[in-house]
């Protein structure tokens, strides 16, 4: 008994950085796994991932001019964020372009000034940073952000939920009962947008996206209903967190990988065991239903 | 309004009238000038060979393609359900058959209305009048194409709306289904919605559509099925050009700069049925 509570435990009872940590990741699954469900489901995946990118060039102009502070990086990433998303989102929705060439088109010309901009100054150490995050150093700042993204993000899928759903399922169906369905997919847009930012002080413009993807993507093999699909994803994403920092704690590795990977397991052990994953969808079904 | 005293129907309330109205892509028109008004309570099935403007005519009505020129106007306080021909439901959603026919609530409950024990009520009854009784919890992934059109207009009943705009929902479905959903169709005409139909089999709308609107890109004939669906009509739809011309000429009523003259040029090509 005591050793399964120093192990799992103990650590986070022990030390000040571990439980900010800590929260740092549970309120960061709390907001940013059920966003990756509907990110997964609009077959947004890559978005996501280019838009984890596409935040850099911010983040760079605000550690160009104040160094690593999270305010001026986050307000920048924010920033940027939001015009590549809102360019790449108008290009889609105006033109014949759809999103996916839009969205890699700009993203790509952001992501060239972001490392232009960080190379301007500074180490690889602190490229390093900023690509990879550190959730170990998560200041009361940093914390009070991602508080912040979260309570807006979870009272904003309340509140379109519907909207959101139907938008997803059946957006024709949407746009002939209601006028939602063009600010519904901008504020969805918006929140992937806040979610990033949030965690790349944490994971780094790089994994934060994969708090997002990760769980959801695993979720989806499990369920056939998109709510039970978010509580599954927020507790994949609370179990990859707690799993991840402790195996950084014991064996002292870096932290945000170690989360993305405890979630990658969950995602393949979903691939292989799920109802609906290789395993049992190839497996020739002795009995099936009469109708 | 100068036309009144010449149109029979206006003794009906119109539930829709279009006025000199244009609706095309990129500039080059899908329906040409067309003018008319459907009556309250009209049961009317749209006729046409492929890109004759039947689906556009659909999407403008629905509000989802601006006109051209023109209008189209609906009577005030009107309920639109669309059900599209190329919907863009997508099927790997997950979503259990009584999600997606729930989504018939929105027009009724909207964004944040909580989904009441009568709405629940309306949407088991719904199931049970397309057949569908005991698919509640099915996942629509594993739907048939026949459920799937089943499950659809269970959502058009839920929407409970005066003015139906169903297109081409008889595709690709059986001759069984094809019967229950024109049952369907039968009863909402019994309950004076007005109901527009995009049909192609020319035998179904004989034997069930009152009306019908024979469309070429401009209006061929407009009036009872028997008459508009004529031999003569017929062929006259077939003569039309089909093909996209890149350099058509301008149309010569958009051409004398919004003139006065307006659509006369097609009016009178409306024949037989015209009213």
């Amino acid at each position: 008994m005591t050793m399964v509570y120093d192990a799992l435990i103990l650590p986070f009872i022990e030390f000040a950085f571990m439980q900010r940590a800590l929260a740092g990741a549970i309120m960061l699954s709390l907001s940013a796994c059920p966003v990756g469900v509907f990110l997964t489901l609009r077959r947004m995946s890559l978005t996501g991932d280019a838009m984890a990118h596409a935040i850099l060039p911010g983040a760079a102009a605000g550690f160009l001019f104040y160094g690593l502070e999270i305010v001026p990086m986050t307000i920048g990433g924010l920033i940027v964020g939001i015009l590549v998303a809102l360019g790449a989102g108008a290009v889609a929705r105006l033109t014949v372009q759809k999103e996916d060439a839009s969205m890699a088109a700009f993203y790509l010309i952001s992501l060239s000034l972001g490392v232009l901009m960080v190379s301007l100054r500074g180490s690889s150490v602190d490229l390093m940073h900023v690509l990879f995050g550190t959730v170990l150093a998560l200041n009361n700042d940093a914390l009070i952000l991602i508080a912040l993204v979260s309570l807006l993000t979870l009272g904003m899928l309340g509140i379109f939920w519907r909207a959101l759903v139907a938008e997803c399922m059946d957006p024709l169906f949407l746009r002939s009962v209601s006028r939602l369905g063009s600010p519904v997919h901008f504020i969805f847009l918006g929140l992937v947008v806040t979610n990033l930012v949030a965690g790349f002080q944490a994971l780094g413009t790089l994994l934060a996206v994969g708090l997002m993807i990760l769980p959801a993507a695993a979720a989806r093999f499990w369920t056939q209903q998109v709510a039970v699909m978010c509580f599954l994803a927020i507790a994949i994403g609370l179990v990859s967190s707690v799993g991840g920092l402790l195996l950084s704690y014991h064996v002292s590795l870096p932290s945000g990988p170690s989360i993305m990977l405890s979630a990658g397991v969950f995602y393949l052990v979903s691939v292989v065991a799920s109802p609906r994953g290789l395993l049992l969808s190839r497996l020739p079904r002795a009995v099936h239903r009469a109708a | 309004m100068p036309d009144l005293t010449k149109d029979v129907s206006s003794v009906v309330q119109a539930c829709l009238n279009f006025t000199d109205l244009t609706l095309g892509y990129d500039r080059h028109p899908a329906v040409h000038h067309l003018n008319g008004k459907v009556a309250k309570g009209s049961l009317l099935a749209v006729v046409g060979g492929n890109g004759s403007g039947k689906s556009t005519l659909m999407k403008g009505i629905a509000g989802l393609l601006k006109p051209m020129g023109g209008t189209c106007s609906i009577a005030a306080g009107t309920r639109l359900a669309y059900l599209p021909q190329q919907s863009e439901l997508d099927r790997t959603f997950p979503a259990r058959v009584i999600d997606l026919v729930s989504l018939g609530l929105w027009p009724r409950r909207g964004l944040l209305g909580r989904h009441r024990a009568e709405d629940r009520e309306a949407v088991s009854r719904a199931l049970v009048a397309v057949g569908l009784e005991g698919f509640e919890k099915r996942a629509i992934d594993t739907l048939s194409g026949g459920q799937m059109q089943r499950a659809l207009f269970a959502r058009v009943l839920v929407q409970d709306a005066d003015l139906i705009l169903l297109d081409e929902p008889f595709n690709a479905v059986d001759e069984q289904t094809i019967l229950d959903l024109i049952g369907l169709v039968t009863i909402w005409h019994g309950e004076e919605r007005t109901v527009l139909v995009v049909v192609h089999d020319l035998d179904l709308v004989r034997a069930y559509f009152p009306e019908t609107l024979l469309l070429a890109r401009h209006p061929v004939a407009w009036g009872p099925s028997r008459q508009t669906l004529s031999q003569e009509n017929l062929l006259g739809a077939r003569h039309y050009r089909e093909a996209w011309n890149e350099n058509a000429p301008w149309c010569a009523a958009e051409a004398s700069v919004h003139g006065s003259h307006g659509h006369s040029h097609h009016q009178d090509r409306v024949k037989a049925g015209a009213r």
